[in-house]
């Protein structure tokens, strides 16, 4: 067993008993990445100078024998659209190509007091928009468990590299299902927290009232760990939720006896693979086995999030993209003589397809004449979409679904046509537009060895139902013991 | 289909400030009125009754102390800036 293939709790005891120290283990981190990053072209950036830093700090600590915090000496890649201090953040596009951030988000900030060793930034669809990582301006990274096919998005990178072993744990962010999807078809736990959990300061915004920062790991207690460090009310993040955050660990309980499950009919629809339905069929008849309760329940508007979604989010990008004019940071076209044709040429040169398409949907969404038509409706039916849970967890505890339809497709499939794109986060977009806490776990793997993910759903700030589900659920299986062959 | 002309899309563009030749102009035209043409099953819903969700949880109009704090340097502030001038950010000429 190499280092590499050990999840943060186990390495945490390895160097708490002096048996490796955080510089090792960095060091066969980086020894991992020159043997596959040129397969999974995760990384944008890579960090090694300040890694080995922080791992001789951790290694310090560790010899003097202190108390040292879980994921101390862990090595940790961030997704590129997070700020880090210092370091090139480019969000995958061309427009940040330069971008040095003068500041940490604060989740870099407690990450960085949690003690752990920054590995580098990894790749993503550009600004976050896009559900394959072939949207980055950078590269397409590949599925770990089988390069020819997409590692999901936006987050891929993060996905990738965890289940490559070039991290341990990594950070991402999930706008309409961009750390679930890809969490999912690469393999490895990825949660979304409750919309106002973690601060979102120096995450760089695509959509304000959807975008939340979430960790990816090797397994569920991993998960609570990263959870623990990054959670809670910030002042600099005005729509933080100002609530005590639990000890995640604390619900790392093996039993589900009498916990009650809700399987969402129009989950399972036309068109779904079969081996992902079956799979996840599997995975509901194990948690029932372990003592849940299941029953079905119904979420009548979740055939309309998507086109909800694709008006809500576009509109806000539409706005927080305006901030991109070549003025105070990034590229800037060279050869404009006037202001507004400096505006346009830098940002039609400094923007890919796929982030024009959404800044121009939602410029069109909050047009005169449009706003009611499309916006204002589409803010009604995420309240519909909202009461269909609301209603739903008066009866269970949490809603279980597959994650995504299908397993990872091939490279290129789908980015000839947008729409077929977005229907790829079907799964996920109903529970971002509510605000709702959701994990990706693994459930099994096609017969071609493609992971499946099962998706769990618990109401706002109730995630310990979810870690507690996903936790027995992980404890009586090994899907997520399996390491893809790089 | 859902219709949005090509001069819509020019139109929208320029709010946008994005600019399109001929053949990303029909392009983009028709993804948008594939998109839209989606989207129009909202129309399938009746919201007359329904108030609209702009943001999940129930915070309203947070403020906080109004006091003065340190911040970045100007070096600092201008390092990022693709054009410097004089300690200023440049932008082409804007009055004749």
């Amino acid at each position: 067993m190499q280092l590499y293939e050990l999840t943060a709790h186990e390495l945490h005891e390895k160097l708490k008993a002096r048996e490796i120290t955080a510089v090792e283990l960095t060091q066969s981190i980086y020894d991992r990445i020159d043997a596959v990053e040129e397969q999974t072209k995760g990384y944008i950036t890579l960090t090694k100078e300040i890694a080995l830093g922080q791992a001789e700090t951790a290694d310090a600590g560790f010899q003097r024998g202190d108390e040292m915090a879980p994921l101390t000496g862990i090595p940790t890649a961030i997704k590129d659209v997070i700020c880090t201090k210092g370091i090139l953040t480019t969000c995958g596009s061309r427009i940040l190509g330069d971008f040095i951030s003068p500041y940490d988000a604060t989740v870099m900030t407690k990450l960085h007091q949690a003690g752990i060793v920054m590995v580098g930034k990894t790749n993503m669809d550009e600004f976050a928009m896009g559900s394959s990582t072939e949207n980055s301006a950078y590269q397409t990274t590949r599925n770990p468990w089988d390069v020819e096919t997409i590692p999901g998005g936006s987050s891929g990178g993060s996905a990738a590299v965890v289940a490559a072993g070039e991290a341990i744990c990594s950070l991402g962010s999930d706008t309409g299902g961009s750390i679930r999807q890809p969490a999912a078809l690469c393999g490895v736990v990825g949660m979304r927290p409750t919309y106002g959990r973690i601060s979102r300061f120096g995450l760089v915004a695509f959509a304000s009232s959807l975008d939340q920062i979430g960790p990816f790991s090797k397994d569920v207690t991993d998960c609570a760990l990263m959870l623990n460090a990054i959670c809670g009310h910030d002042p600099m993040d005005s729509t933080s939720a100002n609530l005590p955050v639990p000890d995640f660990t604390k619900s790392l309980i093996n039993d589900v006896q009498g916990v009650k499950i809700g399987i969402p009919k129009e989950y399972f629809i036309a068109g779904m693979d079969e081996e992902v339905e079956a799979s996840v069929r599997n995975a509901i008849e194990e948690l029932q086995s372990c003592g849940a309760i299941v029953e079905e329940i119904s979420l009548p508007h979740t055939d309309y999030a998507i086109a909800a979604y694709y008006i809500i989010a576009p509109a806000e990008a539409s706005a927080n993209l305006a901030r991109y004019d070549g003025v105070r940071y990034g590229f800037r076209a060279a050869d404009a003589e006037e202001l507004i044709d400096m505006y346009k040429q830098t940002r039609s040169q400094g923007f890919g397809d796929e982030v024009k398409r959404r800044i121009m949907l939602g410029t069109y969404a909050l047009s005169s004449g449009y706003y009611d038509a499309y916006y204002l409706k589409a803010q009604k039916v995420r309240t519909l979409i909202k009461s269909d849970f609301d209603k739903a967890f008066e009866k269970v505890d949490v809603i279980v679904t597959p994650t995504a339809p299908t397993p990872a497709f091939k490279i290129g499939e789908r980015t000839a046509d947008p729409l077929q794109m977005y229907l790829s986060d079907v799964m996920n977009t109903p529970s971002s537009l509510a605000g709702l806490p959701g994990i990706s776990i693994p459930c099994g793997f096609t017969k071609s060895g493609l992971p499946i993910g099962l998706q769990l759903l618990a109401p706002p700030f109730e995630e310990e139902k979810i870690m507690r589900v996903a936790y027995t659920f992980e404890q009586n299986s090994d899907h997520h013991r399996k390491q893809p062959n790089l | 289909m859902a219709t949005i002309t090509t001069d819509e899309v020019k139109q929208i563009a320029s709010l946008a400030r994005l600019e399109f030749n001929e053949e990303e102009t029909e392009q983009f035209t028709y993804h948008l009125a594939r998109i839209l043409d989606y989207i129009g099953k909202l129309n399938e819903l009746d919201t007359t009754d329904v108030p609209p969700t702009s943001h999940v949880l129930p915070i309203h109009n947070v403020v906080k102390a109004d006091h003065a704090k340190p911040s970045y340097a100007r070096e600092q502030t201008l390092a990022n800036a693709p054009v410097i001038e004089a300690g200023y950010f440049e932008v082409p000429k804007v009055i004749e």
